[in-house]
């Protein structure tokens, strides 16, 4: 009778910690793929760690060297326009197009496809067409020439202050299908007795997008935001297939910046110090997101 | 093409000479990124002997980058704790990663196979790591040479190859009046940099070119030399087409073979496209070296990391001594373009390239003008190679004035020293 | 699919409506170009012979057909000193991406099913530090990844590779399955409970099946992003395991003095076309689990 008292007791308190107990193992899993490996790129940024990882404390040294590097501003200021660039245009167009395909097109499932694919194609795929569309010898500019237009010039990709256009180009392309994608699926839960009513106030297509739909989407914004931000800062493959960081090093972004130091140079307490920059930038955008995500589902 | 005539004399030897029997099970991972025409096909006969040995080969090709992937994997693999057993790895890499402890050595080989005794003392001295050999060295390159499509120079009314850089500015000149491009080149930080090491030779000599690009010499890093180095690698951006950015080596090599342009600064692997290609040196192109009387060394190898396991110690061991036998090195070299690393192998079967190289090689030793490539890791260590890369590419694709180039050169070194 | 009668810029009839119906085709048709015409020049190049690459534009449209490349691709191109094409590779990439997929996406499922309809004391938190791991760059873990597969003893695996796919795919999972939870309302959950059903006994009978659209976006999201992945199949896999984009980069990397474009793109194009066909055959689905909930905050 004890036994079988104890034992539904243990099963009832089983039952009510499980989900705890099937999330932690997860956690834990984060929490050491994660946090750790961030400690342990934290920690070797302040060594001198070189061709492999030593653990020696050598202080800040790093970080004065990084910060010394040309290249590194280069890389920052990559960063900078091509992140501000990319986001907006891939939301303006994702924006654009989920308004005009959410008009009762016959064919939307084909046209959506068609703007959703690239971003099923990894860039070592299409890096080399985008390599070809915008090489001023084969691509645009030749074809424009040959149509007679004798001065036609496009030449971003081999012009040092025009090539991370290029690069924007081509990201936009991957990615802004995707940002329509999440914005149709925002206008489809739109609740049509809101656009009913305003309809019947007679306000016109124009008010009723601007002023009553993109407000309600506001969650989605702010999803799409972030998707793409994830991108811009992982943005790799895209610069070595686009450019390889070139010409020169004009196209440098930190995540390759970091990947030049780390695997290239041999330099990887430089790398590492490059790395918890970006880290912390990453968290600048990520930490007030999550702030706000939370507060809104608490209430 | 050599399949049987050089594999029979090859599994016979590779019995004879190696100090411990050569068991037929041994087994080899190599993590290279040959995987272009000529390289692709040396490294396929260095797999065949190995094969015809009897044992096991694991080709890790990792392309891309003149070998930046497969550094990241590299490292990937011995921080993981299971290396290759050889990797295409060379001059003052090896030393860095000898410092780890992540090599194994092959002295007993290299002992019962008497190795001191035929590589140049120089080179010999880049494979081993305090006193032991921890690689083994393939082939001699030559950075410093210019080629050129002998048609292209005639139709611009060019007779002679230059042996100045006033000489070959002429030369230019008159190739892009005739409109051919007289310079085929790829936008890339190590093909700028093999570019601009040559120039430095031509403007300084071989011991101007130690004191700056291999001790890093402050004084002569700011100097007026260096300028006019600056100044000449700004003519030669003059000389390149548009859309040079980016471009692969082999691509610039197959604009000379087609005419398209005249001439290519390249060390001698881009022979091997030309022979790839079926072209006859002399005939279809020719070859000189770059100004400065010197002689740019740059030299592959492969590293023996630590693998654990007779399997692959005996594997590593039959790899090192194949790698080192006259008839390897022949085969290897013959198909890449590079002379053999050994000085007694002969070279009957070699092109008139070739010849040339080894007779100056042997010139530039007697004359202390033999210096090791900066551009191709054979002189400093990657971290200040890399700031030249960067100086130098940044230089090329810009309107930088010398002297702030050579400023701001001098600067990067100190700052990675 | 809910369908709205009373939205939209169009009004349905009079002839402004049609001028206005033809611009909006004229818009969607001009960006319908924009994404097309690099999957054009890689399909039209693939179909060509190289004399006519080199002769022609990449634009035109391929004179005589062939489909050598594709053979050449798929069984014969030198990845370095083999020349078996991508056919090995492809599997390997198969062998690694479902298992990664698969699981990945039920531990996302139950992450989120816990969070959200099991609160507990710090689920937020726990959510909020889960989710930061979806924004860490990839190189940063290289070496410590390597170094923790090493002494794991799955380095250079294929199970290796699955459990980093797994372990970095969790945070996105988690966040897709968790927006579509909170989205679905307790009611059915709480009366589940008074009859006595389990945290497990939910979630099968229940909770799962309801979540197909949550299911489909993450499986295109986690299938896409593993498939493509290149820094991982290079540092984590060795010569023969490799994944197909590891030997695609070989491929297109290598060449013979003379660079077969033709062999190159198709080479592209097969290495693509698994994510292709899921995004083709998926992508209805893909739209609707979003609405369904993935993208709300």
């Amino acid at each position: 009778m004890q036994r079988a008292v104890f034992l539904k007791s243990l099963r009832q308190g089983v039952e009510r910690r499980l989900p705890l107990i099937v999330v932690s193992p997860l956690f834990a899993l984060s929490l050491f793929f994660v946090y750790g490996f961030i400690a342990w790129t934290a920690y070797i940024s302040l060594t001198k760690s070189g061709v492999m990882p030593v653990y020696t404390f050598d202080g800040l040294a790093q970080y004065e060297r990084l910060w010394a590097t040309p290249r590194w501003y280069v890389a920052l200021k990559n960063l900078f326009i091509f992140s501000s660039l990319f986001i907006g245009i891939s939301m303006a167009i994702g924006i654009l197009l989920a308004i005009l395909l959410d008009q009762r097109i016959r064919i939307e499932g084909m046209i959506r496809t068609i703007y959703l694919y690239p971003m099923a194609l990894s860039f070592i795929v299409t890096g080399t067409v985008w390599k070809w569309i915008l090489n001023p010898g084969l691509g645009i500019e030749r074809l424009m020439r040959q149509a007679g237009f004798e001065n036609f010039t496009f030449d971003w990709l081999v012009n040092s202050d025009f090539a991370i256009y290029t690069v924007v180009i081509a990201a936009v392309w991957q990615s802004s299908g995707y940002a329509m994608a999440l914005f149709l699926a925002g206008l489809r839960s739109v609740d049509d007795e809101i656009l009913k009513a305003a309809a019947i106030d007679g306000a016109g297509p124009w008010l009723v997008y601007s002023g009553i739909v993109l407000p309600m989407l506001r969650p989605v914004f702010l999803s799409t935001v972030i998707i793409l931000a994830h991108l811009a800062i992982k943005s790799f493959d895209l610069v070595v297939a686009l450019t390889g960081g070139g010409p020169g090093y004009a196209t440098d972004m930190p995540a390759t910046f970091m990947y030049a130091f780390a695997f290239q140079r041999s330099e990887l307490g430089v790398a590492a110090a490059s790395a918890v920059m970006m880290l912390m930038t990453v968290s600048a955008i990520i930490v007030p997101y999550l702030y706000s995500e939370l507060r809104g589902t608490r209430k | 093409m050599f399949h049987s005539k050089y594999v029979l004399p090859l599994v016979a030897m590779a019995g004879l000479t190696l100090g411990t029997p050569a068991r037929a099970e041994g087994t080899v991972e190599v993590l290279h990124w040959w995987t272009s025409g000529g390289e692709a096909k040396a490294v396929g006969e260095l797999k065949k002997s190995f094969e015809a040995t009897g044992g096991t080969w694991i080709d890790s090709p990792i392309a891309g980058g003149g070998g930046d992937a497969a550094m990241t994997a590299l490292r990937a693999r011995v921080v993981a704790g299971n290396p290759p057993t050889a990797v295409q790895l060379k001059g003052p890499g090896i030393q860095e990663w000898a410092q780890q402890g992540a090599l194994n050595d092959v002295q007993a080989v290299a002992e019962a196979e008497g190795w001191d005794a035929v590589l140049p003392p120089a080179l010999a001295g880049i494979m081993k790591y305090e006193g032991q050999y921890v690689a083994a060295p393939v082939n001699i390159h030559r950075v410093d040479w210019i080629w050129a499509n002998p048609e292209a120079l005639a139709k611009a009314g060019v007779e002679a190859m230059p042996t100045t850089w006033e000489e070959f500015n002429a030369a230019a000149d008159k190739l892009q009046a005739a409109g051919i491009v007289p310079l085929a080149h790829g936008g890339q930080p190590w093909q700028d940099a093999t570019v601009f090491e040559d120039v430095v030779l031509g403007v300084g000599g071989a011991e101007f070119f130690r004191k700056a690009l291999v001790e890093l010499d402050q004084d002569a890093l700011t100097s007026d030399t260096m300028v006019a180095a600056f100044d000449q690698l700004r003519k030669m951006r003059g000389y390149v087409d548009p859309n040079f950015s980016g471009r692969d080596w082999n691509l610039a090599t197959a604009m000379v073979m087609r005419g398209e342009a005249g001439f290519q600064i390249m060390g001698d692997w881009a022979k091997g496209e030309f022979l790839a290609a079926g072209k006859v040196p002399g005939k279809d192109f020719l070859c000189a070296p770059t100004p400065g009387n010197g002689f740019v060394l740059n030299s592959d190898s492969f590293t023996f990391f630590k693998v654990e396991g007779d399997e692959n110690l005996t594997g590593q061991k039959v790899l090192a001594s194949l790698i080192m036998s006259p008839d390897f090195q022949k085969t290897f070299n013959l198909a890449k373009g590079s002379i053999p690393a050994r000085t007694d192998v002969p070279l009957d079967d070699f092109d008139d390239c070739a010849k040339r190289s080894h007779a100056d090689l042997v010139k530039a030793i007697e004359s202390d003008a033999l210096v090791p490539s900066m551009a191709h890791e054979m002189a400093v260590p990657r971290s200040v190679r890399g700031e030249f890369l960067d100086l130098v590419t940044e230089f090329f694709n810009s309107d930088m004035s010398s002297q702030d180039a050579v400023e701001k050169l001098a600067a990067a070194v100190k700052r990675a020293m | 699919m809910r369908r709205r009668r009373t939205s939209g810029i169009v009004r349905p009839s009079g002839p402004g409506a049609v001028m206005l119906r033809g611009l909006l085709f004229a818009v969607l048709a001009l960006f319908c170009l924009y994404y097309l015409v690099p999957l054009f020049v890689m399909v039209a190049t693939s179909l060509k012979s190289l004399e006519e690459i080199r002769a022609g534009s990449f634009l035109s449209l391929p004179r005589e057909i062939t489909f050598d490349a594709w053979g050449k691709a798929w069984n014969a191109a030198c990845v370095g000193v083999r020349c078996d094409g991508l056919e090995p590779y492809v599997w390997n990439s198969v062998l690694m991406t479902v298992p990664a997929v698969a699981i990945s996406t039920i531990l996302g499922a139950l992450n989120g099913y816990a969070l959200t309809k099991w609160r507990f004391p710090g689920a937020d938190i726990i959510f909020a530090l889960i989710l930061f791991g979806a924004f860490i760059p990839f190189q940063v873990i290289l070496l410590p990844m390597a170094r923790t597969l090493g002494q794991l003893g799955l380095a250079g695996s294929v199970p290796g590779l699955i459990l980093v796919h797994t372990v970095y795919g969790l945070a996105f999972t988690t966040l897709f399955f968790r927006n579509f939870f909170i989205g679905v309302s307790d009611g059915i959950l709480q009366a589940a409970k008074v009859d006595g059903a389990g945290f497990f006994g939910i979630f099968f009978g229940i909770v799962l099946p309801m979540s197909l659209p949550a299911i489909v976006v993450t499986v295109i999201w986690q299938f896409t992003q593993i498939w493509n992945d290149f820094l991982f199949g290079v540092a984590f896999t060795v010569g023969d395991s490799n994944p197909v984009t590891v030997a695609l980069n070989n491929v297109v990397n290598t060449s013979t003095g003379v660079k077969e474009y033709n062999v190159d793109m198709a080479a592209a194009i097969i290495a693509g076309l698994p994510t292709l066909l899921v995004y083709v055959v998926a992508g209805a689905y893909f739209v609707r689990g979003l609405s369904a909930g993935a993208v709300k905050g």
